[in-house]
């Protein structure tokens, strides 16, 4: 993660907004000062860019530029703007942007926003107001020193004059705006909007039903498309019944797409999976028509992929270490052989699909050479680079106008469905919709990778954790990195890879690399504390308070679980007291048959403990009654109210994965394809008492998105084993007999 | 087919297969995209209109039932986006994503019409069927409380 300061070479361009008003643009070359933070810098940097419109009548108009999927970007960085420009936000408009190479980088993906563009954004707020403040003095021939600004509007206090920002549009596009780099931000307690309340942008049309994600474009001309695809990932269609589907109603236009593979990176990879496609006035009728469609498709050496083959080859591979460890600090044999007490786990956490409300879809039209998008994507540009790719055209042909998000928690990182899109419109030479189905959405995902840890760990007689070794068993696209917790904590540590070969696609999903990996280390490490005998809270702590063991190899950059460099010790015992003291660990008297879990994790920059209050009774009912969620993300909260909403997403996100979710795969198909089979949780197993609490602490504001989610199911998991002694250590709960209440 | 439905006090002609969906009928055919599409098998919500005054999964309503029935969508709840739930759902600011929300707020105007100060069982079960990704049950069940005493309120002064 790396945080952008504007340096010389950024400036501010201003021009005349059409009807009066002025126009200021933030230009930064992508050259600007990094600070590496948290997990380290490295790559090109992603630059901030905004553009403010100020009209004469002083409405103040932020271009979002980011992908809005309900994480409130396009609340927290205008606010960013706002602050420093020193407006009322109720003056502020906020307006979508579209994909554009002058807004700089737009995507939404890793909970980067607020870090990357915490001082850039601020910056331009600073810079626009101070050129103002210029404006207003050679207006007035005062000095600048003698003027203030407040509400969008600069006061000069001696003479009892004030002027709008709208008013100064003229003088101001005549002045030189200022380097951003150069200006001097707020005083933190200074902040009017950062820091405020501030409720979505987008509410008024949410509940009213105005028109506003992808799935509600519409162009003149459109019609409507299906596309089915194989069931077998990577197979083509080499036939179908295409003259008997177009006879059908609704139906004008039936045929195969191909699929297109395409140089990314480094790497060439897919970029659409091709299938059959139909085409009609009607998406209902055409989606209907599916029901009569038979399809050759080819023959995949993946056919064979199988949820429980996977199963058996892993533990077949478990007593078989590799050779080579990933990571080897001391020597992990011998201190397990000479522990006073060891423990052994088998975890398994399963493929999951992204399962967003709002099934992938999107509007293209291509003509004339020239290719025009509306879709909602977390990685825009990615989707115009491919869309070009697969068209034969320049990224310069493609516009793609960006659309609220009805979800998306890492899938639509992915443009497939983009791709798919655009090759329909083209073959079918009229604009096209491309609408999945549900049943199309989970079973052609890019699935979080399942995962298999085979752990053994061993405690000395003073219950002290001196031995932690992991062989992990890994699906094609499962990775663990090698600095994972508790790297670093533990003297002896040793973790081995192997891997099992398969065809299923797989993707980031929210708080990738954390969200199963998280259960099974921190309910391991419950399993040690109980061995020791000691209050697994306080093991947690005992475990961050020993000496670093700095060994070789050293962990990689990027471990987003824990061990990497930059991981601050101190910082998570600081969440882990604070989740104590505010959930009464250990001092509260529950009821029979409820208990707290713990678990802390950190990831995307944040430090993360939380504490869950649970009930489970004899027939295996779960109720969670209070979750507790500490967190330190730096010393500035930009919305509380979204910060909250955050977390609370990201408690009933992991919920649904600790108790509803695998998409099993058979016949290298995934199984499931709707929310019978793939229950998320439901208002009625929801907590009632979701708490926040932030440390705000002297570091950069980092990202909220993902971090909150990999801690609550163990700490569930952990209550769980403290009321019934039964534990349980393969995702989901479901298949071990475990319910909501 | 020829249909005569009745949808936000009006009436409307469509033309349309008598088993296509609502939903469809809403979406695609009269180009209402407040109600919205999220499995099409009656387990999600997003989709969910008010048919006789009930609560209904407009996936699951084909559209001869439909006919004559008054049906509500999100964007006839109010004329003027005034709803106790609408006015709550803005100030606790209840959506993250907001897909599932028109849904979420059909659902639980169906159950303060008939429950005007619903328990929390009360409103477990009448939002069961209502899914939100995102996870904003924790103020969906609070605006729901609020708007209650909001309606009473109103209900008590006349204006609603």
């Amino acid at each position: 993660m790396s945080a952008v300061v504007l340096d010389r070479r950024s400036f501010l361009r201003v021009s005349a907004l059409a009807g009066g008003g002025l126009m200021i643009a933030a230009y930064i070359e992508p050259v600007a000062k990094v600070l590496a933070q948290g997990r380290g810098g490295g790559g090109p940097a992603p630059v901030p860019n905004a553009f403010i419109k100020i009209a004469r009548d002083g409405t103040v108009t932020i271009i979002a530029k980011n992908p809005e999927i309900g994480q409130g970007v396009k609340q927290s960085l205008p606010m960013m703007i706002a602050d420093e420009l020193d407006v009322d936000w109720k003056s502020v408009k906020v307006e979508q942007g579209d994909l554009d190479a002058k807004y700089g980088q737009q995507s939404a993906g890793g909970s980067t926003a607020v870090p990357t563009n915490w001082v850039g954004m601020r910056q331009i707020g600073a810079a626009a107001r101070q050129m103002l403040v210029a404006s207003a003095a050679a207006t007035w021939s005062v000095p600048e020193t003698e003027l203030t600004t407040a509400s969008g509007k600069v006061l000069h206090a001696k003479s009892n004059k004030s002027i709008g920002y709208g008013e100064l549009a003229d003088k101001a596009l005549t002045m030189t705006p200022p380097d951003p780099s150069t200006v001097k931000l707020k005083d933190p307690k200074d902040y009017k909007i950062i820091g405020q309340r501030i409720t979505g942008v987008d509410n008024e049309a949410i509940v009213t039903g105005k028109p506003l994600f992808g799935i509600d474009a519409t162009v003149p001309g459109m019609q409507y498309a299906v596309i089915q695809r194989a069931p077998v990932f990577g197979a083509k269609a080499t036939s179908a019944n295409l003259d008997q589907i177009k006879a059908l109603p609704g139906v004008k236009q039936a045929f195969i797409v191909e699929p297109v593979t395409a140089q990314q990176g480094q790497n060439v990879q897919t970029i659409a999976w091709g299938g059959v496609a139909i085409v009609g006035d009607s998406w209902w009728l055409v989606n209907q028509a599916r029901a009569q469609l038979k399809v050759e498709w080819s023959q995949q050496p993946n056919a064979t992929d199988d949820s429980a083959a996977f199963k058996k080859m892993a533990a077949d591979l478990a007593p078989k270490l590799p050779a080579q460890a990933s990571r080897n600090d001391g020597d992990v044999e011998k201190a397990l052989a000479g522990a006073a007490k060891t423990v052994e786990g088998a975890y398994f956490y399963p493929y999951l699909s992204h399962a967003p409300l709002e099934p992938m879809n999107a509007t293209v039209s291509v003509k004339d050479g020239k290719c025009e998008i509306w879709a909602g994507t977390q990685t825009p540009a990615n989707g115009a680079r491919q869309v070009a790719q697969a068209l034969g055209l320049q990224q310069s042909d493609i516009t793609l106008h960006m659309f609220r998000i009805g979800g998306s928690f890492g899938r639509r990182l992915q443009n497939d469905f983009i791709v798919d899109a655009a090759l329909i419109a083209k073959q079918a030479g009229v604009p096209v919709h491309l609408q999945w189905t549900r049943e199309d959405d989970m079973r052609h995902d890019w699935y979080r990778a399942a995962g298999f840890h085979f752990l053994k760990g061993g405690v000395d007689a003073s219950g002290k954790l001196v031995a932690w070794r992991n062989h992990f068993v890994a699906p094609t696209g499962s990775s663990l990195g090698a600095g994972e917790f508790p790297a670093r904590f533990v003297p002896n540590y040793a973790m081995y890879t192997s891997p099992i070969q398969s065809g299923v696609p797989t993707g980031a999903m929210r708080a990738p690399g954390s969200n199963g990996i998280a259960f099974v280390m921190q309910s391991f490490m419950d399993e040690l504390a109980h061995a020791a005998g000691k209050d697994p809270l306080q093991f947690r702590l005992d475990l961050l308070s020993g000496p670093l063991v700095e060994a070789a190899p050293n962990p990689a950059a990027g471990g987003r679980g824990g061990g990497a460099p930059g991981w601050d010790p101190a910082r998570m015992r600081a969440v882990i007291e604070l989740v104590r003291d505010k959930s009464g660990w250990g001092k509260t008297n529950l009821p029979k048959g409820t208990a707290m879990g713990v678990a802390f994790h950190f990831s995307h920059a944040g430090y993360f403990a939380e504490v869950a209050q649970v009930a489970v009774d004899a027939n295996k009912k779960v109720r969670v009654d209070k979750i507790w969620v500490a967190a330190d993300i730096g010393r500035q909260i930009v919305n509380p109210l979204n910060s909250e909403a955050q977390v609370q997403s990201a408690v009933i996100d992991g919920m649904s994965q600790l108790m509803g979710w695998e998409v099993t795969i058979k016949n290298g198909a995934a199984v499931e394809g709707n929310f019978d089979e793939y229950q998320p949780v439901r208002m009625r197993n929801a907590p009632k008492e979701i708490n926040v609490h932030f440390l705000q602490t002297d570091n950069n504001p980092t990202g909220l998105g993902e971090p909150a989610l990999p801690p609550i199911l163990p700490a569930i998991a952990n209550a769980i084993f403290t009321v019934t002694g039964d534990r349980v250590r393969t995702l989901p709960l479901f298949k071990s007999g475990y319910q909501w209440a | 087919m020829k249909l005569d439905l009745n949808i936000n006090g009006k009436s409307v002609s469509v033309d349309v297969p008598p088993d296509m969906p609502l939903l469809w009928v809403l979406r695609d055919v009269l180009q209402m995209h407040g109600t919205k599409f999220g499995c099409g098998a009656g387990q999600c919500g997003a989709c969910t209109v008010h048919m006789r005054g009930r609560a209904v999964k407009s996936c699951q309503v084909q559209a001869s039932a439909a006919a004559g029935a008054p049906i509500v969508t999100i964007e006839g709840l109010t004329a003027s986006g005034t709803h106790p739930l609408q006015e709550i759902w803005r100030e606790l600011d209840v959506p993250d994503c907001g897909y599932c929300q028109g849904g979420q707020i059909m659902a639980a105007a169906a159950l303060l019409a008939t429950t005007p100060a619903p328990t929390d069982a009360q409103i477990d079960t009448a939002m069961n069927g209502n899914i939100c990704r995102c996870g904003t049950y924790v103020r969906i069940r609070e605006g729901i409380h609020r708007a209650a005493v909001v309606a009473a309120a109103n209900n008590k002064k006349g204006t609603l």
